[in-house]
């Protein structure tokens, strides 16, 4: 059994992201980057998989800009045997992305696509589900668990209500959620190894599809930002205020 | 213009959730045909039906949209989507699930979680967990829209009367098939619509210790929500999480309790109308939120709290 993992090289999650002053986008100059958080859990979860004897091989994929080849990197040191990294210097919208994977996908045939349930910069929610839709193939999103069956996948996805448990026919798509698993850290050894495996380098331009963005961004600003608070030194008064000045209980 | 919009429910009553896309839909175009697609539904298909702002409803009854499985929603829908130019369903977990789905059948670009309507094309919605707003237009004939539901109000619910259209049901490709939900009965209101939320963090230590939060929350008549950490740590189910992965709550009155106050947790709830903070960390985040910050170690401040509240004559439900 083969999986194909794709990965997204975003802002890293712990940075306070700041609006360009030209309302043109987010500033990423010389701001960490980092592997999208959920795509670590997806990558986590093919390496247990291959782990089990039950996946022989799992291929990372990566769409972006040339640094965006360090998360494939990344990857390889967790336990995928090889990388492609289809290069684009400019945005490309989750329609666009599932396009350019629909096309991997009928070239490396997979068994089974992973991906994180959503990306944290432009937190869309829509490339796995894309992707799903484009190939006729079932989805499980958003998953917290899964059990490879024979010809099956069971999907435990955590939904608004609580959790649902669905039953899925390979080839499939997975969402994962942070609650899937606990990314690795990759060792040292592995990190070197992983300098040695494969990555196949591709251009959006190769395939013959459109992937125009059709979203035209007109601006992004700042949040409009809460005036600022006050202290209070006891419990007593906290409810006093909430009872006589917010006027909220 | 025309709008199709999705209902969610469960088979017996609409989720209130419609109400609120319903109420953003309205901000587009006034032509609002809105799908209740179920198994024996009937009942969610007269509900609908009374929305004052809805023109028709196309009702179509199958086991197969039992669940909605999006395998089984999405043909459905795309075969209804011909006239329509928009598109439309609750950015939560049933819409994110099946819209994606839809738009890529149809080539466009999805417009995920709308904050705000500037016209048929243009949209506000959030990015990088709510820390920048980004106004965007869409050069798609057709628009497929998830809307923020906490954004908008919910729509009158009554006083309507849309004639209601039977569908025939589409073939589904039987790929997919559920096997159970498991869903956390509590007699408190729905975090998602709560007029006031209380919250735990990993600073509750325990899920025993949530009892503390709990019966404050019954006082309140207050939803209860965690943090993620908090959730991680098992001290409380998935469906509590508020945050950038969890649940986006706006209550009037939000209740954050050993907290520190991650870019994650306050993406779910810094749009709340009064936000007050419980942490022994003076330095925490969450306090540069805060309307209301209280420094002090929970495990004494909390069972203070109910106290207080208990003294009080009366408070709003």
């Amino acid at each position: 059994m083969k999986i194909l993992v794709a990965v997204k090289r975003v802002i890293d999650y712990n940075v306070q992201i700041r609006v360009k002053e030209d309302g043109s986008g987010v500033n990423t100059d010389n701001v960490k980057m980092s592997t999208n958080p959920p795509d670590d859990n997806a990558i986590e979860e093919a390496v247990k998989l291959k782990e089990t004897g039950k996946v022989k091989e799992i291929v990372a994929v990566t769409i972006g800009e040339e640094k965006a080849q360090e998360t494939v990197r990344k990857a390889l040191a967790v336990g995928a045997d090889r990388g492609i990294h289809v290069k684009s210097e400019s945005y490309v919208e989750p329609l666009g992305v599932a396009k350019i994977l629909k096309k991997i996908v009928e070239k490396e045939k997979p068994d089974l696509v992973f991906l994180g349930k959503q990306a944290i910069d432009d937190d869309c929610n829509q490339t796995g589900q894309m992707l799903a839709a484009l190939l006729s193939w079932p989805q499980g999103t958003f998953a917290s668990k899964i059990e490879l069956k024979d010809k099956v996948i069971e999907v435990t996805r955590e939904v608004d209500e609580g959790l649902e448990t669905i039953e899925i026919n390979l080839p499939a798509i997975i969402t994962c959620d942070l609650r899937l698993n606990e990314p690795r850290f990759a060792s040292l050894p592995n990190i070197m190894k992983a300098k040695k495996k494969l990555i196949e380098q591709l251009s959006a331009k190769d395939f013959d599809i459109d992937i125009e963005n059709r979203i035209q961004l007109i601006k992004v600003e700042e949040p409009p930002k809460r005036k600022g608070g006050i202290k209070v030194s006891s419990v007593a008064e906290l409810v006093g205020k909430l009872k006589n000045e917010a006027k909220v209980i | 213009m025309s709008i199709l919009l999705i209902s969610e429910h469960d088979n017996s009553n609409l989720k209130v959730f419609t109400l609120n896309a319903i109420t953003a839909a309205s901000k587009i175009d006034q032509e609002i045909n809105v799908l209740v697609a179920g198994n024996k539904c009937e009942s969610v298909a007269k509900e609908v039906a009374a929305i004052p702002l809805v023109k028709k409803v196309l009702y179509c009854d199958s086991p197969n949209y039992e669940n909605y499985l999006a395998e089984n929603l999405t043909p459905l829908i795309i075969k209804l989507s011909e006239p329509y130019t928009h598109i439309i369903a609750s950015a939560n977990t049933f819409g994110k699930n099946f819209m994606p789905r839809v738009a890529a059948l149809l080539d466009v670009s999805q417009i995920s979680d709308v904050i705000k309507i500037n016209s048929s094309e243009e949209f506000l919605r959030p990015i990088y967990a709510g820390n920048a707003f980004a106004t965007i237009k869409s050069n798609d004939k057709k628009k497929c829209i998830t809307i923020r539901p906490t954004s908008f109000d919910p729509a009158p619910a009554s006083g309507g009367s849309a004639p209601v259209e039977k569908i025939d049901v589409v073939d589904v490709p039987n790929i997919s098939k559920f096997i159970k939900r498991e869903e956390t009965k509590s007699e408190r209101p729905e975090l998602g619509t709560a007029r006031i939320v209380i919250s735990g963090g990993r600073g509750m230590q325990s899920g025993e210790n949530f009892k503390l939060i709990n019966s404050i929350a019954d006082k309140l008549n207050a939803a209860v929500g965690a943090s993620r950490a908090a959730v991680d740590a098992g001290y409380i189910g998935n469906d509590h999480q508020v945050g950038q992965t969890g649940k986006v709550v706006v209550p009037d009155l939000y209740i954050a309790v050993g907290i520190s106050g991650a870019i994650q947790h306050l993406a779910g709830m810094k749009e709340s109308k009064v936000i007050v903070a419980i942490n022994k960390d003076g330095e925490a985040p969450i306090f540069s939120i805060a309307d209301y910050g209280l420094e002090a170690d929970l495990f004494e401040a909390l069972p203070e709290f109910l106290d207080e509240l208990n003294k009080l004559n009366t408070i709003q439900k």
